[in-house]
């Protein structure tokens, strides 16, 4: 594995549901250490990206490979380079954070000892440290999104996947995942890929996909995408990129 | 949390850089399933008295009722002319298993709509290693419920020789493998939780009552020789015989066979069709 190689590397990747093509001919990649987000409205196919990306779908038409080990010939090894944060909640509520954490950690081959060490490093200084014993249920929606993150974290992976992570939380629950998973990027060193249909979680020095009916419309670091569109900033290049202006529904443009 | 600043390109080797996983990881993370099936349980005490329950009222109301329904025959493997609830006990340890096999499935297509499947399907350990780990956490909870079956209907005068109990063991839990895999395989044909009332209707009720767990074969017979081989052909009445010679020291060598090649089929067609590469999972849209 060359020093050079993506995180992510997607290539030519097409998916269908029966007739409805949901992505076609999808190519991009997410360097090392960078924080890329996959930029699209609702529908534009993320969701199916993901599931492709972690192997729920199989890749029939193109290649997904992470580090460098394509997940069709080498999908373990793809897969524990991988950490993931599901769109949907996918925490036990009937399990308590800790006993979900463990067991996600035996998921991956991980000792019960060693996985409680890393719970403590990675909760070291914060809030959520005093709940480890509290049932799932007992925990507001931004806490347990924060525990689906320190989770994705826990087998200690080179990539991880968020699927709109601040769908359905609070302003304030939402800064405080963006904060969270930026701040474990940069000690954890690995690189993200952050789908979102809301622009305000994009930072100027982020690299951003733009993903709109199943197609790559734009990549590249957001003052690139800006520049290359003539605008003003990334909402009005993302605007003109796929002709969503004046319809905020689709976008949900927060502000 | 860490203070170390990570360059991921000047890191040291991690954990994550080694390849393969040794058979201690896989050892880890069969516990882990099994683990979190178990504290789920513990969870819901009501499935673990509604699995008691019905076994007993059978026994205790059912059985009652039917006392004297098998005349003055002898039948194997029994040495002697026994009671109804004697017979009736082992295909109830069955029925125990049988809706344990589907409790399990009806959990996995629960976990596949609220996500928690997602997390298991996405170890990287081989796929069809996280759904025999899946498998086997079912069938441990079924095995346990088995036992305590067995031991309230000792009270109720069942009483095999305590060997009887030693040599069920092994017949208990390969029923419990064929009837869980047949219930992983029915998951992943089911879109929805509202469709497994039909599982209910269609699987559970006929595979159980078209079966020797109430009554032997010999009287299905006399009745109707279309039922007679309706049973034969049931996976089910096997394991039930499998149960029942084992509990009385003996093998009934064609119910080995059927339950073991049963249970190769269903949970191989279970592996192919939660394989990402050619199962009906992948066709199916998810959220």
């Amino acid at each position: 594995m060359s020093d050079a190689e993506a995180a992510l590397d997607v290539r030519h990747v097409s998916h269908s549901y029966g007739p409805r093509r949901a992505l076609d001919d999808v190519s991009f990649t997410v360097p090392q250490g960078s924080f890329t987000a996959l930029l699209g409205p609702n529908g534009a196919g993320k969701s199916t990206l993901y599931s492709l990306i972690t192997r729920l779908f199989n890749v029939r038409e193109g290649s997904i490979s992470v580090l460098g080990h394509d997940l069709n010939r080498d999908p373990g090894e793809a897969l524990r380079r991988l950490g993931i944060v599901f769109q949907a909640r996918t925490l036990d509520l009937d399990l308590s954070i800790r006993q979900n954490l463990v067991y996600h950690a035996a998921l991956h081959g991980i000792p019960r000892a060693e996985a409680k060490q890393r719970i403590g490093e990675i909760l070291k200084g914060s809030d959520l440290i005093d709940r480890l014993g509290d049932k799932a249920r007992n925990l507001s929606g931004g806490q347990l999104r924060r525990i689906e993150i320190v989770r994705a974290f826990m087998h200690r992976p080179r990539l991880i996947l968020l699927d709109e992570p601040t769908v359905g939380l609070d302003i304030r629950s939402r800064a405080d995942i963006v904060a969270e998973v930026r701040r474990l990027v940069k000690e954890e060193g690995v690189s993200v890929l952050w789908a979102t249909h809301l622009i305000d979680e994009i930072d100027e020095s982020d690299r951003v996909v733009v993903l709109h009916h199943g197609k790559v419309l734009a990549e590249g670091l957001v003052p690139e995408i800006v520049a290359r569109e003539s605008a003003g900033s990334i909402r009005e290049a993302f605007s003109r990129l796929t002709g969503l202006a004046g319809r905020p529904v689709e976008l949900e443009m927060a502000s | 949390m860490t203070t170390a600043s990570l360059d991921p390109r000047v890191d040291p080797p991690r954990a994550a850089e080694r390849r393969g996983f040794p058979l201690f990881a896989y050892w880890i993370c069969l516990k882990g399933v099994v683990w979190r099936e178990w504290l789920r349980f513990l969870h819901q005490r009501e499935r673990f008295v509604s699995a008691l329950v019905r076994p007993l009222m059978w026994l205790f109301i059912f059985a009652a009722g039917f006392r004297q329904v098998l005349g003055v025959s002898i039948i194997a493997p029994y040495q002697t002319y026994i009671l109804y609830e004697v017979y009736i006990v082992p295909g109830l340890a069955g029925m125990v298993l049988l809706f344990n096999g589907m409790q399990s499935s009806l959990s996995m297509v629960y976990d596949r709509e609220t996500g928690t499947m997602k997390t298991l399907l996405v170890s990287p350990l081989p796929r069809w290693f996280l759904l025999v780990s899946k498998l086997c956490a079912g069938v441990a909870v079924g095995v346990l419920q088995v036992y305590v079956f067995l031991g309230i209907a000792w009270f109720w005068d069942v009483k095999p020789d305590w060997p009887g109990y030693l040599y069920a063991l092994p017949a208990i839990v390969l029923t419990g493998l064929m009837l869980g895999s047949l219930g992983m395989l029915l998951s992943s044909l089911i879109n929805q939780l509202e469709n497994f009332a039909g599982v209910m209707n269609f699987v559970i009720f006929p595979m159980y009552f078209a079966s020797s767990a109430l009554y032997p074969l010999w009287r299905v017979q006399e009745g109707s020789p279309l039922l007679y081989d309706i049973c034969l052909a049931n996976p089910f009445t096997h394991g039930v015989e499998l149960i029942r010679f084992a509990l009385y020291e003996q093998l009934n060598l064609t119910a080995l066979l059927v339950v073991l090649g049963c249970t190769i089929v269903f949970l191989g067609g279970a592996i192919l069709a939660y394989d990402p590469a050619r199962g009906v999972i992948s066709r199916k849209r998810q959220s």
